[in-house]
């Protein structure tokens, strides 16, 4: 369970190494990764109110997504971090306690169907010359989505494994020149759906609430 | 029928909607449109000009916690809205329902590091239950009704209407709001109902169950509640120290405060009781003491409002959500009357022990200065255990929660999980304007008194009939005593040179005395009740006194220390 499907960039060596990183080590290898799902009314500063929470637990956040939930007038924050059951128990209820926070919940990487977007920049001359690179993009199903004489465009979507693989190659065949992702995205695999289920008990909870 | 009415007549018309009549105040620069439209609602508003903006907070805190009803304060931007925060984050972790209207500059100049702007949103969200800016006059009747809707329901709390000058300005066509829905928002959550039965199966079952009583009894009104359940329970009752009116003093199953300078009793028997039923309470780390060994042999039930407070620092084995006035009753339906008497009798040795070594020496000494716990006590019985007690942070706190004695619900005014020094001041005025039929005794020292002194200038425009008890004993009294005991007596900064406080009580018009002579005391206190105003009651309190027993923090809560 403590393998890392979420490793994205943060949590590689390479910041182990950075120099100011370095000596505040924040990789801790007994922690497990967990994802959460959180689905907020589109209020200014609710994001900001999330990720104080993760602030006063010492607590940090690996990736962060805030998308439209496709339910008029909710966001809904993908977040990935690493914890504890025990811990990550007190902070979804710390989370879901915020007014404007209408549902939180964590998962493990068995509990979700995650999906990650990666876009590398690579020197056009260096693709020419080592053909690892090619190989590796096709390799890893890669799209390349831009070239021209200087640089080309790599996309790919997928696991975040994947993209942290693809990432390493393409780091040590030289010539990456931008790297960014998208921290992941994910649905969780349950079949029954909370959050619809959710606003509609809350439905029928204001008609009472306003006709008492 | 729609009116046309700007921002700030709007504010002032959904207040009276909201059933407010008393509000704390400072006018300044970017709230001045909505004080003119105050001054128009003088006669159904009442506004107390408090003389700093942190006054007005911790007075409306004061208001709240003696009337159950919602504090309002109404201040201006910058300086004004920042001189707040301490009394916001107080009401937070105090569970107090405030709402804090402040001014701020117009919404075309946010972000422009306008004159007096502060990002009062941002700044305020950590320590409030909901911010919220107001940029348009038509958002005004909405918001303020959401404020009070969230502040007063669930677990209540500060929140802060941070409202720019152009909508208080700006008229627009006013239609009340009520406000009694959120979606995101569900004050009270459900109750399972087995977590009713296994509460009761656990109860039934239990040989030596102890009960710890929280504000969250007082917050849902389950006073009769509570003691029905611990009377057909038999369970002796331990208080914290903002639930200490939730049970009166005197009830036979009251075994007197938890935790740290809690009583011998509640806190040997918390390490040898077999179920820990905790109402309404949190779990403080001045309660628990280690939480590692924190009543590891017990069963424990947990009732709360709060579902963030399950399982946060201890371990629950049953959690009742919901409202308490509900659940326990629910819970006391379904039990037996039970009968724990030699339970309840392996207290006395501990009580007995406590009385003789602690409380008599504190309360009747023969000779020697005068000590807190004595005053407090004979404050306590000449007000017949019937008036509200406030207090400021320290010793003067942690006696008058051991000596003053309590007959009525809401009649404990103190900061209980931030500890504000300063707060009681304020917060005494506060409770004189929330229950105006009730005596009002602060128990303040002399370091807190001088950090909002300012107040005293409220009392004499108000004439509000504030007691202040001044246990003077000039040093910054809890400080020393922990250098005392943990830091070798090192007296880092705590000795404190005192002005002439009768002289500063004289120049406020506050009638005033001094007592150094226990034989003087009780003429003195009954001088005090009989005035109508305010008084001022300086009491030359012995020098080195400490709090005792003690549990020494990171202690586990039974090992406490009984003198020096």
């Amino acid at each position: 369970m403590n393998s890392n499907p979420f490793a994205s960039e943060i949590a590689t060596a390479e910041n182990a190494l950075h120099p100011t990183l370095s000596k505040f080590p924040i990789i801790d290898d007994d922690k497990m990764w967990y994802t959460l799902i959180i689905v907020s009314e589109n209020l200014a500063g609710v994001l900001n109110q999330i990720t104080n929470v993760f602030t006063r637990r010492q607590l940090n956040i690996e990736s962060l997504n805030v998308s439209p939930s496709g339910f008029a007038g909710l966001h809904r924050y993908t977040v990935t971090c690493r914890s504890d059951e025990v811990e990550m128990k007190k902070i979804v209820k710390q989370i879901e306690k915020k007014i404007d926070v209408v549902l939180a919940r964590f998962y493990t990487e068995d509990e979700i169907y995650v999906m990650e977007q990666a876009l590398y920049k690579i020197s056009t001359a260096r693709l020419v010359e080592n053909h690892e690179i090619s190989k590796a993009i096709r390799s890893h199903d890669a799209k390349i989505v831009e070239v021209n004489s200087t640089f080309s465009i790599v996309s790919i979507e997928g696991l975040p494994n994947d993209i942290v693989a693809l990432r390493n190659k393409l780091r040590e065949a030289g010539g990456m020149l931008q790297f960014v992702s998208s921290g992941i995205v994910a649905v969780t695999r349950s079949a029954h759906e909370e959050l619809s289920e959710l606003l509609e008990r809350r439905k029928v909870d204001e008609l009472k609430a306003n006709n008492p | 029928m729609k009116q046309r009415l700007s921002g700030g007549q709007i504010l002032m018309e959904s207040l009276l909607a909201e059933g407010v009549d008393t509000i704390f105040g400072y006018p300044g620069g970017a709230i001045m449109p909505t004080y003119d439209s105050l001054y128009d609602y003088r006669d159904r508003l009442n506004h107390i000009l408090v003389r700093h903006e942190q006054g007005a907070a911790h007075a409306a805190e004061g208001y709240a916690r003696v009337s159950g009803r919602t504090g309002v304060c109404i201040v201006t931007s910058g300086p004004g809205v920042t001189n707040t925060v301490t009394g916001v984050a107080d009401a937070l972790i105090d569970s107090t329902p405030i709402v804090v209207i402040a001014g701020q500059v117009g919404a075309q100049m946010l972000g422009t590091d306008a004159f007096q702007e502060v990002d009062v949103v941002d700044m305020m969200q950590p320590v409030c239950k909901w911010a919220y800016q107001i940029r348009r006059a038509e958002d005004v009747a909405w918001a303020v009704s959401r404020a009070f809707y969230i502040a007063s329901s669930g677990r209540p709390g500060p929140v802060v209407l941070d409202f720019t000058r152009n909508a208080q300005i700006e008229q627009t066509d006013y239609e009340p709001e009520r406000v009694r829905f959120i979606r995101s928002y569900q004050p009270i959550p459900p109750t399972a109902p087995e977590s009713i039965t296994d509460a009761a199966a656990l109860i039934a079952k239990a040989q030596r169950p102890l009960v710890l009583v929280g504000q969250g009894v007082e917050l849902a009104d389950a006073q009769p509640e509570l003691q029905q359940f611990i009377e057909k329970m038999d369970a002796p009752a331990g208080c914290t120290l903002l639930g200490l009116s939730a049970l009166p003093t005197a009830h036979r199953l009251n075994m007197g405060m938890l935790g740290m300078h809690g009583s011998l009793a509640n806190n040997k028997m918390t390490q040898q009781c077999d179920l820990l039923i905790a109402v309404g309470m949190r779990f403080d780390d001045r309660i628990t003491g280690k939480l590692d060994t924190y009543a590891r042999q017990a069963k424990k039930i947990h009732f709360d409002i709060d579902p963030s407070e399950i399982n946060k620092n201890v371990e629950v084995d049953v959690a009742v959500l919901g409202d308490c006035k509900e659940t326990l009753a629910a819970v006391t339906a379904l039990i037996p009357q039970l009968s724990h008497t030699d339970w309840i009798d392996a207290f006395k040795p501990f009580a007995d022990e406590e009385n003789r070594v602690v409380i008599e020496p504190q309360i009747h000494p023969s000779d020697g200065a005068l000590r807190m716990g004595e005053v407090i006590r004979r404050v306590s019985e000449l007000t017949h255990d019937r008036a509200i007690m406030v207090t400021d942070v320290g010793q003067n706190q942690m006696m008058a929660a051991r000596y003053f004695r309590f007959s009525e619900p809401r009649s404990v005014v103190t900061s209980g999980g931030m500890g504000t020094m300063g707060y009681g001041l304020p917060a005494a005025i506060g409770a004189t304007f929330g229950a105006p039929e009730r005596d009002v005794c602060l128990f303040i020292g002399d370091g807190g008194l001088q950090m909002t002194i300012q107040e005293l200038g409220t009392i004499m425009e108000q004439g509000s009939p504030v007691k202040i008890i001044l246990l003077n004993n000039n040093y910054l009294g809890n400080v020393r005593q922990w250098q005392q005991l943990f830091f070798q007596r090192r007296y880092s900064f705590t000795p404190m040179l005192n002005p002439d406080y009768e002289q500063i009580a004289q120049a406020y018009g506050i009638a005033h005395r001094t007592v150094v002579e226990r034989a003087e005391l009780d003429d003195a206190i009954a001088e005090m009740m009989h005035e109508k105003g305010a008084f001022l009651l300086q009491c030359a309190v012995m020098e080195e006194d400490n709090v005792m027993p003690m549990c020494p923090p990171g202690h586990d809560v039974d090992d406490m220390i009984l003198s020096v």
